[in-house]
C-alpha cells in the first residue's frame, strides 16, 4: 500500500472525503448527451468564486462611510495597487453573473428542467436569482455616486408603497428618513456577509438536491430508467468527472475570453455596467435627469412603470414586479405538457416561449429608456405577454400536440 | 396514552407535550433575541436628533419667490405665493387628482384650499410622491414656464413627467399617485418658521 493511501485511508476513516469526490465527480453520472446549454450552471459557479475573491479584497480598501465611499473607491481605482483590476473584476463580474445566470434559466425552460422531480432544484434555483437581485442592488449603493444614491432611493421607496405599514418599513430599511450614512453601513453589512452566506448556502442546497435526483439532458428523458442491469449505472450516463469537467474546462476557457475582453476594452460596456452618473458624488438634494436601473433589472422596472397608480397609490405596479418574480416558483406545476423537453413540445409552448423571450428582452430595453406615452404602451403589451406566458401556461401545454419522447436519450 | 417502544412503554402523549412546550419556549426566545436585533435596524437616536425642526427666517422670502431649506435630509420649499397665483389655485380643481387633500399627506391645520396655515406661505417636502426625485421649480405662470399657456404656476418632476400646483398638489394622469407633502411647522413669529413640529395645543 503506498504511502498516499495510507494517509487517504487515515482521512476516511475520519471524514468521508473519497465518498464524497465519488459521489459528486467521479461516480455522479451525469447524461451524456448535455450541449452548449449546459455551460452556464458551472460558470455561474466560477463567476461567484470571483465575486466572491474580488470583494474580499476590496473591503480592504472601500471604506462604507457616507463622507469617505466615493472617495475611497476612486482610492481603489487609482493609487492602490491593481486596484483597478479587482475592481473592474468586481463589477463586470456582477454583470456577467446575470448574463450566465440568465442563460441557465432559459435552458431550465427549454428543456423542462424544473419539472418533476426537480422541483425543488428549480425553487432552490429562484431564490439564488432572488439572492443575486438583492445582493446586486445593496453592493450598488456602495461607490455612493449620483446613481447607486437615486437607485437605492427609488427602490426603498417602492417599499413606502406597502399599504399601512410601507412608511415605516422604508424607515427601518433605511436606518434614517432619507438613504444616508446608516443605510450605507447597513448595506455594506448586508453585502459582504449575510447575503453572500445565503448565497452560498443557497448553491449548496441547490448542488445536492441536483446530485440527488441528477440532471435534466435536452431530451428531458430521465437516464435512471434504463440502468445497467449488472453496474446499475444509466446506460446513458458518464462520470461528470473527467467527462464534464473537461468539457466545463472549455467553456470556462471562451468565458474567460470574453470577459477578460470586457474588463480591459470595455469595463463600463457604454454605461451598461457601470453608468456615468455613478462617477459623480451622491447629491440628496439633485435628482439626475434620469434614472434607469443597471440593466439586468430593467425588466422589472418596465413592469413597475407599466403599471398606472390606482386608488391613489403606487402599490399595484410594486406588486405586478413582486407578481412577475413569484410566478416563477410555480412553474413546475404550471407546466402541464406530457414532455418536458421543447424538442417534442409542439408548436404552441415554442410559440409561447419566442413571445415570452421577446417580452422579457423588450421590457429590459423598454426599462433603459425614459417612458413615454407610446414606450409605456409597449411596456404594457410585453408586461401581459409576460404574466400571460406563466398564467396561461396549464391551458396551452395541455392542449399543445406532442411528439412521442425517446426511450433513450438521442445525440 | 402510550405504546410499546423497544419492549419499554412510553407515554406519547406526554412526549409529545414536552416537545411542543420545548418547541414553543424556543421560539419565544429566539423571537425576543430577534427583536433588538431588528430594533437595532431603526433611526439611531443620533440620527432622530439630525431630524430635529429647522428655524426658517422667512422675511427675505419676496412675493413670487422660493426658498429650498434641508430637514431630515429633504429638500423643503418654502414659496412666497402671490395674490394672482393664489387667485389661480382654485381654478383648475377639475384637473387634479386630490384637489381637495383627503389623503394624509398634510397636518390637519393645512388641510385647506391652500395647503398652508397663512394662504401665502406655501411649505412643502419637495420629494416626488412617485419614486422620491426632486421636483424642479415651474412658478412662472403661463407659456414663459414652457408647460403651456394656461400653467398657473408650480413643480414638473424631471424624472417621471409629474406635475403639481403651487399648492403642492398633483395633476391627474401623471405618474406621482398622490399631492406632495406638508411637513409639520408652526410661525414663531411673524418672519420666524419652525420647520418639524407642531405648535403645542394644534
Amino acid at each position: 500500500m503506498s504511502a498516499l493511501q495510507k494517509v487517504m485511508d487515515w482521512v476516511d476513516d475520519r471524514f468521508p472525503l473519497t465518498a464524497t469526490y465519488k459521489a459528486h465527480l467521479s461516480e455522479y453520472y451525469a447524461p451524456k448527451n448535455f450541449n452548449f446549454w449546459y455551460f452556464f450552471g458551472s460558470l455561474a459557479l466560477l463567476v461567484l468564486v470571483i465575486q466572491i475573491v474580488t470583494g474580499i479584497f476590496l473591503t480592504m480598501n472601500y471604506k462604507p462611510d457616507s463622507e469617505l465611499a466615493f472617495a475611497s473607491v476612486e482610492y481603489i481605482m487609482r493609487d492602490v495597487d491593481w486596484g483597478w483590476l479587482i475592481r473592474y473584476m468586481h463589477s463586470t463580474g456582477a454583470s456577467m453573473f446575470f448574463v450566465v445566470v440568465y442563460l441557465h434559466m432559459f435552458r431550465g425552460l427549454m428543456y423542462g428542467s424544473y419539472r418533476k422531480p426537480r422541483e425543488l432544484i428549480w425553487i432552490f434555483g429562484v431564490l439564488i436569482y432572488l439572492a443575486l437581485m438583492a445582493e446586486a442592488f445593496l453592493g450598488y449603493l456602495l461607490p455612493w455616486g449620483q446613481m447607486s444614491f437615486w437607485g437605492a432611493q427609488v427602490i426603498v421607496n417602492l417599499f413606502a408603497a406597502v399599504p399601512f405599514i410601507g412608511n415605516d418599513l422604508s424607515i427601518w430599511i433605511r436606518g434614517d428618513y432619507v438613504i444616508s450614512d446608516a443605510t450605507l453601513n447597513r448595506f455594506f453589512a448586508f453585502h459582504v456577509i449575510a447575503l453572500p452566506l445565503v448565497l452560498i448556502a443557497l448553491v449548496a442546497v441547490h448542488l445536492v438536491a441536483l446530485h440527488e435526483v441528477g440532471s435534466n439532458n435536452p431530451d428531458g428523458v430521465e437516464i435512471k430508467k434504463n440502468k445497467d442491469p449488472v453496474t446499475h449505472i444509466p446506460l446513458d450516463g458518464i462520470p461528470f468527472h473527467p467527462y464534464y469537467t473537461v468539457k466545463d474546462i472549455v467553456g470556462v476557457i471562451v468565458f474567460l475570453m470574453v470577459f477578460s475582453a470586457i474588463l480591459f476594452f470595455a469595463p463600463e460596456m457604454g454605461g451598461y455596467f457601470l453608468e456615468a452618473n455613478n462617477f459623480i458624488p451622491a447629491d440628496p438634494l439633485k435628482t439626475p435627469q434620469h434614472i434607469a436601473p443597471l440593466w439586468y433589472f430593467t425588466p422589472f422596472y418596465a413592469i413597475l412603470r407599466a403599471v398606472p397608480p390606482m386608488f391613489g397609490s403606487q402599490f399595484p405596479g410594486v406588486v405586478a414586479m413582486g407578481m412577475s418574480i413569484v410566478l416563477m416558483f410555480f412553474l413546475p406545476w404550471l407546466d402541464r405538457s406530457k414532455v418536458k423537453s421543447i424538442r417534442y413540445r409542439g408548436p404552441i409552448y415554442k410559440i409561447m416561449l419566442a413571445l415570452f423571450i421577446v417580452s422579457f428582452i423588450g421590457l429590459g430595453y423598454l426599462g433603459l429608456l425614459p417612458s413615454t406615452p407610446l414606450l409605456t404602451i409597449a411596456a404594457q403589451v410585453f408586461s401581459v405577454i409576460y404574466f400571460l406566458f406563466f398564467l396561461l401556461m396549464p391551458w396551452y401545454t395541455s392542449i399543445d400536440k406532442t411528439k412521442p419522447e425517446p426511450e433513450r436519450v438521442t445525440g | 396514552m402510550s405504546q410499546e417502544v423497544d419492549g419499554q412503554k412510553v407515554d406519547t402523549r406526554k412526549r409529545k407535550f414536552l416537545i411542543a412546550a420545548t418547541t414553543a419556549f424556543g421560539g419565544v426566545a429566539a423571537a425576543g433575541v430577534a427583536v433588538p436585533l431588528v430594533m437595532s435596524m431603526l433611526p439611531s437616536a443620533r440620527a432622530k436628533a439630525a431630524g430635529a425642526p429647522v428655524e426658517v427666517d422667512i422675511s427675505k422670502v419676496e412675493p413670487g419667490m422660493l426658498l429650498t431649506v434641508e430637514w431630515r435630509g429633504k429638500p423643503v420649499w418654502i414659496v412666497n405665493r402671490t395674490k394672482e397665483m393664489l387667485d389661480l389655485l382654485a381654478k383648475h380643481d377639475d384637473q387634479l387628482s386630490d384637489p381637495k387633500s383627503e389623503q394624509p399627506q398634510q397636518p390637519d391645520y393645512c388641510k385647506n384650499a391652500t395647503r398652508s396655515i397663512k394662504p401665502e406661505y406655501l411649505v412643502a417636502v419637495g420629494i416626488c410622491t412617485h419614486l422620491g426625485c426632486s421636483p424642479s421649480e415651474k412658478l412662472k405662470l403661463g407659456s414663459e414656464s414652457g408647460l403651456g399657456a394656461d400653467w398657473p404656476g408650480g413643480f414638473f418632476c424631471p424624472c417621471h413627467g409629474s406635475r403639481f400646483d403651487l399648492a403642492a398638489r398633483v395633476y391627474k394622469n401623471v405618474p406621482a399617485p398622490i399631492n406632495l407633502e406638508i411637513p409639520p411647522h408652526q410661525y414663531l413669529s411673524d418672519a420666524k418658521l419652525l420647520i418639524g413640529v407642531d405648535a403645542k395645543g394644534a
